[in-house]
C-alpha cells in the first residue's frame, strides 16, 4: 500500500515533470534566433522537422547515431577511457537493474517462468550490476575528489547526482546483507513456505542455515554437528532450495554479511532490513520524482541532443527547430566539463579567474539565464564576458560527448547578450573577427551597436580632462603611470611624426585628429607628461591595427604599438572599475 | 629528418580547413614532420587588447608544451607567429615575468625555460628546408603566371622581436613565389596590413584597406593575392566577397594561400589542397607540367640526402 502510494506519487511528480520539461524547450526564448517566433511555431515546425526526418533517408543516420553515440558512447571513449568505463558502468549497471530488479514483476518475471530473485542466475546478476554501478562511482569520485581532472568543475548537482546513486545502491546491498542475516526473516519464510514445524527438524533447518547460508541465530552456534547438518540439508532440499540459491552468490552482499555479523543480531531486532527498504524505495523515488528537475535529465535529453545535431543543419533547419534544440542543448550537458578541458581560451580564466570563461561553467550560468532567473549585475557582466571572451576556435563543439552545438549556441547568445547587455571591452579585439565575418547576417544598426557601446565606454572624458586648467600632470603619482614607466621609451620621443604619417589608420581618414581623438605621436607626448587618462582614452589605440609600422619606422626606438596595447589594457581595466563603482554607489543609494 | 610541433591555432581549423590540409600535404612531401600537441591552446594574440597577464600566460602555455617534447613550433598564421614571439622575447628579457608565469603553470605540470624556437610555415621553407630542397620536388611550373605577395605584419614587424626577414624590403616570400615559376609582382602596398586586425572593431578602415590593397595589386598586374596566414586569407577571401556582393562596386582579386600555389606545382591533387574549381580555374591554365618527367621520380622517391642538408642548416 505505503509502496503503491510512493510510487505512483512519484511516478506522477515524474510526469508532470518531463512534460513541462520538455515543454520549456518550446516556449523558452534564447539569443536572437528565437525572437518573433511564437511557441506553436516552434511546435509545429518541430513535428515536421521530426516526421521529415523520420521519413528520409536521414533515418538510417539516426540509427547509426543512436547505436554509436547513444549506447555505445562512442564520443566519450574518443575523448577519455577512463570517464568512458565510468559512464558505461553506472548507466549500463544501473538501466540493467532497473530492468531485471526494480521491474522485476513486470519485465523479468514475464521473461523467465522460473524467476525468482534469489535465484540463480538473478541473484548473482543483481549484485554484479550492483557492483558496476559502485565501482562506475568510484571512478567518478575519484575523478572529481582525487585525481581533480582539470578545469572539471563540480556543482551542487554534480553532488547531487553522485549522492542519491550511492544511497540507492548502499542502501541496496546493507538491505540485502541484513536480509541474508536476519534470524525474524528465516523465521517468518519457515512459518509461511515451509511445512516444517517440528523442534528438532526447525533446528537442524536453522543450522545448515547458520552454516551456509548466512543467518545470524541468537541460539544456534557453530560448530556443528555432521549429522544435525546433513538432516537440515535434507529438510533444505524439500522446502527451501527451489526459490534459494546460495546467498554467497550474492557475492558483494555476502562479503557484507561478514562485517555485519557481530551486531547482525541487533541490526534485526532494531528491523533494519525494513528501514533500509524505505530509505532504499524512498531514495529511488525521490530520484524518479527529481529526475526531470536534475542533472540526471540528461538521461532524456543527451541522447535527444546527439539525435538532432546529427541530422540538423544551421543552412538547411528551420530557424524556430534551431532555437528549440538550442534550449534543449541546456538540460542535455551533463556539465562533464570536456569542452573546457579543450576550450582555446581557457587559459585566460586562470589569469582573469572569470569560470565563465570556461564553456562548461558557461552553460551553467546560460541554464539559469534562459530560465529566467534574475542575475545580478556582477553575474550578468561575468557571464557577457566569458560569452565574448572566445576565439571560436569550435573545438568545444568538436569534442562535446553528447554532441551539443555551441559554437551556434555561443554566437546566437551572445549577439543578444551584447545588444541588451553592458558594454564590452572584449568587442574592441580581435574576439570581435568571426562577428566581422558575419557582420551581413546581421541587421546592420544592431551590427555598430554594441562596438560604439564599448568604444563610448572605453573612451576619456576628454571635455573633462581639458577643462582642467591648468592641466594637472601626474606622472609618477599614479599607478598606471609607474607601470608604464617600465617601457619608458616614450620618452625618447621627439614629435618627428614618423608614426604619425605612417599610420594606415591615421590614413584612413580626412580629418584623422578628429576621428582618432589623438595621434600616435601625440599619445607617445601625452605620456611624455604622465596624461595617462589622456593617452588611455584616445580612441586612436582602439583604431590601431597592430601592424608595428610606427614602431618599426621610430627613429627613436619608440615602442609605439607596445605601448598602446599597455594603454588598452590600462582602459579595459578603468571600465571595469568605474562600472564597478557605479554599481556600489547605486547599492548605497539603494 | 625536421621536426617541430604544428601549430594550429583557432582559425584555421574552424575556418581555413584548407591551410592546415594543403600545409600538411606540401611539408610531408618535402620530408617535415609535424607533431600534433593536443594541449595547445589560443596563442593569445585577441587577449592582448584586453590583459596582458592573460596574453602571456596563453602563450607561455604553448610555449611550454613544445619545450616538454624538446620541438620548435612552426605556427601557420602569422599573428599566432608574432604573438608567441612576443611572448618568447618578454619571458626572455624578463625575469620576474617568467617567475610569474612559471608559478602558474606549475600547477599543471608545466614550466618555460626558453629552450625552443617559434617559426613561420614560411622560414620553416625557405631557411630550414631549403629552396633548392623544394626545388628538387617540384613537378611542374607556371607560366605567366603573376602573384602579388602579402607578407603580413605580424611576421615582419616588429624586426627586433619576429627575425622574419628584411622588415623594409623583404624578400623570403617572393623567392618563395618565384620557385613555382611564378612571377611576384612589385606592388607599393605590399608590406601593408590587410586590414583583419580591425575587423569587427572598426570595419569601415578594415574594408579600406582591404580595398586599397586589392586595388594596387589588381593595377600591378597580379592574377592572385598569395597569402600565408588564416587572417590576411580569410580578409581577402570572406570579407572580400562580402563587400563585393553586398556593397558592389568593389574589385575583386582572389586570394591564394602559399601551401596550396606550392602543393600544385608538386602536383599534390587539388583536393588535398582544399582548392575550389573557381579558385583555382586560372592558377591551372597557367601550370606548364614540360619538365615534369626528370623531377617526377623525386616525389615517389623522396631524397633524402637533400633533406639532411636541410636539417643541417634547421641547426644552424
Amino acid at each position: 500500500m505505503v509502496f503503491n502510494v510512493l510510487l505512483y506519487t512519484s511516478l506522477f511528480v515524474f510526469i508532470v515533470g518531463l512534460i513541462y520539461r520538455i515543454s520549456t524547450w518550446f516556449s523558452r526564448k534564447i539569443g536572437i534566433s528565437s525572437r518573433n517566433i511564437g511557441k506553436s511555431e516552434r511546435l509545429t515546425a518541430a513535428f515536421k522537422g521530426i516526421l521529415e526526418v523520420i521519413f528520409s533517408a536521414k533515418i538510417l543516420i539516426l540509427i547509426k547515431v543512436f547505436i554509436l553515440d547513444v549506447v555505445f558512447q562512442k564520443r566519450i571513449l574518443k575523448e577519455d577511457f577512463l570517464r568512458w568505463a565510468m559512464h558505461m558502468l553506472i548507466y549500463t549497471g544501473f538501466m540493467l537493474l532497473l530492468l531485471m530488479h526494480a521491474l522485476d514483476n513486470h519485465i523479468t518475471a514475464s521473461l523467465f517462468s522460473e524467476y525468482y530473485s534469489t535465484l540463480n542466475p538473478f541473484l548473482f546478476l543483481r549484485d554484479f550490476f550492483g557492483m558496476m554501478v559502485i565501482a562506475g562511482l568510484a571512478i567518478a569520485i575519484y575523478r572529481r575528489f582525487i585525481l581533480k581532472v582539470p578545469r572539471l568543475k563540480t556543482n551542487s548537482m554534480d553532488y547531487y547526482a553522485i549522492i542519491i546513486l550511492v544511497v540507492i545502491m548502499i542502501s541496496g546491498f546493507f538491505l540485502e546483507a541484513t536480509k541474508i542475516t536476519s534470524i525474524s526473516d528465516f523465521e517468518r519464510m519457515v512459518k509461511e513456505f515451509s511445512d516444517v514445524d517440528e523442534e528438532k527438524d526447525l533446528r537442524a533447518l536453522e543450522s545448515l542455515w547458520v552454516h551456509e547460508f548466512g543467518v545470524v541465530s541468537p541460539d544456534i552456534k557453530e560448530p556443528f554437528e555432521q549429522n544435525l547438518l546433513e538432516h537440515g540439508r535434507e529438510i533444505h532440499e524439500t522446502n527451501c532450495a527451489y526459490c534459494h540459491s546460495s546467498p554467497k552468490w550474492a557475492f558483494a552482499g555476502y562479503a557484507l554479511t561478514k562485517i555485519l555479523n557481530p551486531i547482525a543480531l541487533s541490526l534485526d531486532r532494531a528491523k533494519s532490513p525494513n528501514i533500509l527498504w524505505y530509505i532504499h524505495i524512498l531514495a529511488c523515488f525521490f530520484g524518479l520524482a527529481y529526475l526531470p528537475f536534475s542533472k540526471m535529465f540528461h538521461i532524456i535529453a543527451s541522447p535527444i541532443s546527439l539525435l538532432a545535431n546529427a541530422v540538423m543543419e544551421k543552412e538547411s533547419s528551420h530557424t524556430a527547430n534551431i532555437a528549440t534544440r538550442q534550449v534543449m542543448e541546456l538540460d542535455a550537458c551533463t556539465h562533464c566539463g570536456t569542452c573546457s578541458l579543450g576550450c582555446s581560451a581557457a587559459t585566460a580564466f586562470d589569469a582573469l579567474g572569470n569560470e565563465n570563461i570556461l564553456p562548461s561553467e558557461k552553460m551553467v550560468s546560460l541554464k539559469s539565464l534562459i530560465a529566467g532567473r534574475k542575475l545580478s549585475p556582477e553575474e550578468m557582466k561575468a557571464v557577457q564576458e566569458g560569452i565574448c571572451l572566445c576565439t571560436n576556435c569550435d573545438r568545444c563543439t568538436v569534442v562535446c560527448p553528447v554532441g551539443i552545438n555551441l559554437k551556434e549556441l555561443w554566437l546566437n547568445v551572445r549577439e543578444d547578450l551584447i545588444q541588451k547587455g553592458y558594454p564590452e571591452p572584449l568587442l574592441l579585439s580581435p574576439f570581435s573577427f568571426v562577428r566581422g565575418l558575419n557582420r551581413y547576417n546581421i541587421p546592420a544598426d544592431e551590427y555598430y551597436k554594441p562596438v560604439e557601446a564599448a568604444k563610448q565606454a572605453v573612451a576619456g572624458k576628454f571635455d573633462f580632462l581639458i577643462k582642467q586648467s591648468p592641466l594637472v600632470l601626474h606622472g609618477g603619482g599614479i599607478e598606471e603611470f609607474n607601470q608604464l614607466s617600465r617601457d619608458n621609451t616614450f620618452s625618447y620621443c621627439f614629435s618627428c611624426q614618423n608614426c604619425t604619417s605612417i599610420c594606415p589608420a591615421v590614413c584612413s581618414f580626412d580629418k584623422p585628429e578628429e576621428a582618432l581623438g589623438l595621434l600616435p605621436h601625440q599619445i607617445m607626448r601625452c605620456l611624455g607628461l604622465g596624461l595617462v587618462e589622456m593617452a588611455s582614452g584616445a580612441s586612436m589605440i582602439w583604431d590601431c591595427l597592430t601592424c608595428y609600422q610606427c614602431q618599426e619606422h621610430c627613429p627613436q626606438n619608440v615602442n609605439v604599438t607596445d605601448l598602446f596595447f599597455q594603454l588598452k589594457n590600462i582602459a579595459v581595466k578603468n571600465v571595469k572599475k568605474a562600472s564597478s563603482e557605479k554599481e556600489l554607489s547605486q547599492r548605497h543609494e539603494t | 629528418m625536421i621536426k617541430y610541433a604544428l601549430f594550429l591555432g583557432c582559425n584555421i581549423p574552424a575556418r581555413v580547413s584548407q591551410y592546415e590540409d594543403s600545409s600538411r600535404a606540401v611539408l610531408k612531401n618535402l620530408g617535415v614532420e609535424l607533431i600534433e600537441i593536443s594541449g595547445f591552446n589560443c596563442c593569445g594574440y585577441p587577449m592582448r587588447n584586453i590583459d596582458q597577464k592573460a596574453y602571456i600566460l596563453s602563450a607561455a602555455k604553448n610555449l611550454a608544451l613544445a619545450e616538454k617534447q624538446g620541438l620548435n613550433i612552426l605556427t601557420l598564421c602569422k599573428c599566432c607567429f608574432g604573438s608567441l614571439k612576443k611572448a618568447e622575447y618578454l619571458l626572455k628579457e624578463d625575469s620576474n615575468l617568467r617567475q610569474d608565469v612559471n608559478h602558474t603553470l606549475a600547477d599543471i605540470g608545466l614550466k618555460y625555460e626558453g629552450n625552443i624556437a617559434v617559426k613561420h610555415f614560411l622560414s620553416v621553407l625557405y631557411h630550414d628546408v631549403g629552396i633548392d630542397a623544394i626545388k628538387n620536388r617540384l613537378s611542374g611550373s607556371y607560366k605567366d603566371l603573376r602573384i602579388a605577395t602579402h607578407y603580413g605584419c605580424h611576421a615582419l614587424r616588429p624586426s627586433r622581436i619576429t627575425q622574419f626577414d628584411n622588415p623594409i624590403a623583404p624578400t623570403i616570400f617572393d623567392d618563395l613565389v618565384e620557385i613555382t615559376g611564378a612571377i611576384s609582382v612589385d606592388w607599393s602596398q605590399k608590406l601593408e596590413c590587410c586590414g583583419a586586425p580591425l575587423t569587427g572593431i572598426n570595419d569601415d578602415i578594415s574594408i579600406n584597406l582591404t580595398k586599397k590593397k586589392v586595388l594596387d595589386a589588381k593595377k600591378s598586374g597580379a592574377d592572385y593575392l598569395c597569402t600565408a596566414c588564416p587572417f590576411c586569407h580569410l580578409q581577402f577571401d570572406t570579407v572580400q566577397k562580402e563587400v563585393a556582393s553586398n556593397d558592389g562596386d568593389s574589385e575583386h582579386l582572389a586570394p591564394v594561400l602559399y601551401s596550396q600555389l606550392l602543393g600544385l606545382c608538386m602536383g599534390i591533387d587539388q583536393e588535398t589542397l582544399g582548392l575550389m574549381i573557381d579558385d583555382c580555374r586560372l592558377l591551372i591554365e597557367k601550370m606548364g607540367r614540360s619538365d615534369s618527367i626528370n623531377h617526377q621520380s623525386s616525389i615517389n622517391n623522396p631524397k633524402p640526402k637533400k633533406l639532411l642538408h636541410g636539417s643541417k642548416n634547421a641547426k644552424k
